[in-house]
């Protein structure tokens, strides 16, 4: 019998002992040596700054079944099922090609209208649901919240995790109008840049989780952001060129065009175009404008999340 | 041994009435108090937690709470009503967190404020097992190693892959609390949580509880009413009041206290009500209950002593009346008449002016009743009445083995006879 390697921990100490069998058993130690030793310490006020992410990581599998319920649970009892994804995007796209495109004539970039519209309302569905769910997190969830502990962060997370399920199935559609499109010929070139995909979306997922949740620590006292948060984000999209090109609103625009760049969805949007059809524009300025911006806001958004969380409780 | 939980000096203050801008101002001058870096204000104001009296807008839920619990104890936390008792519960479980003060704990914390929490109920049994164990913080795998010992308790191997809002109540409560009883956490935190489901089934969550932690040397923290399952479980116990601990000792100890305690409770202010019918001649002043040990209590055991003791105040020519004492339930049904011209034709004022009318044994069910006097002079016709009052004063009948089965009778608000069942 040799001892393996000795593992030493804040709290615990793993010695792990190998037979000549060559099986292997930990042993587990506590530490707690002195009579003031202890696991955990609640106490009135953690730092701000004590953001326990390890935490959520041992969590994972609770974060798992939540995306899981979200997932089976909200489609069960309806005939239609899953495909109801498809038909909200088909129907919003053919509204929008319609009011925006026939009647309003706004131009799309030269590119056919319903790729347009649709890959810009599919990004947007994704970003504005990720923003909308996370940002009621502790109203709905106060009765489980009341009731039992466990990083609460785990529950926005989830939401953004598994709408990323429905953006996923929402995608494959307009991949297959894509193709049928260029099988057809209209001026679309898909290029290299589609590989951002997974970082555009990452981006997305950090904006409306990190707004989310912010503005979800808010409504916890006082419920005024949620009124602001339902049609705020309806007006936020006609800020983000999800109907016009950005393009338009440079020329239209002039001197105040920055208004538009400063939207931090705006690259993004442009990007998922650029990359995909060909048209539109991918600006690594702005791109990493809106990186900086997720990371602020979602920083801002934790610290938030992190201090109400501990006593939203009694004011929620 | 080693202690487990150390509880050092915890409050935890409320604010009292609704959120609105007052509370917006009041946010305003904390965070104003802090940027000069003084000590929140409003942490100085806060009062007793006493609910009957109106005063400050903040009160204090819990105050200066200290203790600790050793590792393979069950402490009994008792109180009435809004004594702090779940609020120490929230404190413990990490729902919240206290005002001042800390809480140490030498191990994961597990809390069970309620069965099910989480739910879902399009979701099917075996989903809902793993979800509900994974929010009360256990890991996929244990769960899976778990699954069939959890379906085995529940007893709902049939339905388990049937969405949960199929399930009868019943069901329901008994798959959610097979999952919680399978956690093997260092330390439970209960709530009332057993209060549910038939008898069967709480005699076998009361024995798992047991097991928990004798046989596996975990530390329970558990709060409940039921003075018996309290008595049955637990070495040691807390009584709390008012957000204090008044008490900690010998959970025998403890509950005659508790007992002891609510007395205060049958003292009605009588010169308070305005509701009397009747001439006033002859009026009663107070009444008092005594359970059989002669203390002044309003919680009685089914099949012990009862005496009210009425003390009444004016003046009879004759010396003669009649006095009639009657026992209400809830709904304001009788459920027992005492008359003084059944029981004792001769009654007459005494000196001392008081009347004690004994029960030797309060045959009544486990529920709450309430206690209506008449005094009059030859009928009981409203023109006669001296005093009359209704719902003065109110007991509470407590669980109790009456026919020392082993088994709780019963909840209900009417009699309870005596018998034997043979075959």
């Amino acid at each position: 019998m040799s001892i393996l390697s000795i593992y030493s921990g804040a709290n615990e100490i793993i010695i792990y002992l190998q037979f000549k069998n060559k099986i292997t058993i930990p042993l587990k130690l506590l530490k707690l040596a002195s009579e003031n030793d202890y696991i955990e310490k609640i106490t009135p006020k953690k730092h701000l700054l004590d953001l326990n992410l390890k935490e959520i990581w041992n969590y994972k599998d609770l974060l798992f079944l939540f995306v899981r319920r979200d997932f089976v649970a909200v489609y069960k009892q309806t005939i239609l099922g899953p495909l109801w994804f498809f038909i909200q995007p088909i129907f919003t796209t053919l509204i929008f090609t319609v009011v925006f495109g026939r009647l309003a004539s706004i131009p799309t970039d030269g590119l056919p209208p319903v790729l347009f519209y649709m890959i810009g309302i599919t990004c947007w569905n994704y970003f504005a649901e990720c923003l909308i769910k996370t940002s009621n997190t502790f109203i709905l969830n106060s009765n489980i919240f009341g009731k039992v502990y466990f990083p609460r962060l785990v529950l926005p997370i989830s939401i953004v995790i598994s709408s990323i399920l429905k953006f996923g199935i929402q995608f494959v559609l307009f991949i297959s109008f894509l193709i049928y499109y260029y099988i057809q010929g209209a001026d679309i070139q898909p290029n290299i840049f589609i590989l951002l995909l997974p970082f555009l979306l990452l981006l997305m997922a950090g904006l409306g989780l990190g707004f989310g949740i912010f503005i979800s620590s808010l409504t916890t006292k006082y419920r005024d952001f949620q009124f602001l948060i339902a049609f705020g984000v309806q007006l936020f999209m006609y800020a983000t060129p999800i109907v016009y090109p950005l393009s338009l609103a440079k020329e239209k625009l002039g001197s105040y065009s920055w208004i538009a760049v400063a939207n931090p969805m705006t690259s993004i949007i442009e990007a998922m175009k650029y990359a995909f059809l060909g048209h539109g524009e991918l600006n690594w300025y702005y791109l990493a404008y809106s990186t900086l911006f997720m990371m602020v806001l979602l920083f801002i958004g934790v610290v938030t999340f992190n201090k109400v969380e501990q006593t939203f409780m009694d004011t929620v | 041994m080693s202690w487990m939980i150390k509880i050092e000096d915890v409050s935890k203050m409320y604010r009292l009435g609704l959120v609105s801008s007052g509370t917006l101002q009041d946010d305003f001058k904390r965070a104003w108090y802090k940027f000069k870096g003084k000590e929140d204000p409003f942490l100085k104001i806060g009062e007793e937690n006493k609910r009957d009296t109106a005063g400050s807008d903040y009160v204090w839920a819990l105050k200066d709470i200290n203790f600790e619990v050793k590792k393979g104890e069950i402490l009994g936390i008792i109180g009435k009503n809004g004594a702090g008792k779940s609020t120490l519960l929230k404190l413990l479980s990490k729902v919240t967190k206290p005002s001042t003060g800390s809480i140490k704990t030498r191990g994961r914390i597990a809390s069970l404020l309620e069965v099910g929490t989480g739910f879902h109920p399009e979701l099917t049994g075996r989903e809902n097992i793993f979800l509900n164990g994974a929010i009360l913080g256990m890991k996929k795998s244990e769960i899976k190693s778990k699954f069939d010992e959890i379906v085995d308790f529940s007893g709902c191997e049939r339905y388990i892959d049937t969405p949960v809002k199929r399930y009868s109540s019943g069901m329901y409560v008994r798959l959610a609390f097979a999952v919680a009883a399978h956690l093997e956490p260092e330390i439970l935190v209960v709530d009332e949580v057993l209060a549910v489901g038939d008898a069967e089934f709480q005699k076998k969550a009361i024995g798992k509880m047991k097991d928990v932690s004798q046989g596996q040397g975990r530390t329970v923290l558990f709060v409940s009413h039921n003075m018996g399952s309290i008595k049955s479980l637990c070495s040691k116990s807390i009584l709390m009041k008012n957000g204090t601990i008044t008490k900690y000792g010998k959970t025998d100890e403890v509950i005659n206290t508790y007992l002891n305690d609510s007395s205060s409770n049958s003292i009605v202010p009588l010169n308070e009500r305005d509701d009397r019918k009747g001439s006033g001649k002859l009026i009663a002043e107070s009444i008092k209950l005594y359970n059989s040990n002669n203390i002044e209590t309003s919680e009685f055991i089914p099949g012990e002593r009862m005496k009210l003791i009425f003390k009444l105040n004016g003046n009879l020519e004759s010396g003669k009346f009649l006095f009639n004492v009657i026992f209400t339930n809830n709904f304001g049904s009788a459920v027992a008449m005492f008359r003084s011209d059944e029981i004792n034709p001769n009654l007459e004022l005494n000196t001392e002016k008081i009347i004690s009318i004994e029960i030797p044994k309060l045959n009544l069910r486990p529920e709450h009743y309430n206690i209506s006097y008449y005094i009059a002079n030859n009928s009981f016709s409203s023109e006669n009445f001296y005093d009359s009052l209704e719902n003065c004063v109110s007991f509470e009948v407590l669980n109790f083995d009456y026919f020392k089965s082993g088994k709780m009778i019963k909840n209900g608000n009417f009699g309870l006879i005596n018998a034997n069942i043979h075959s």
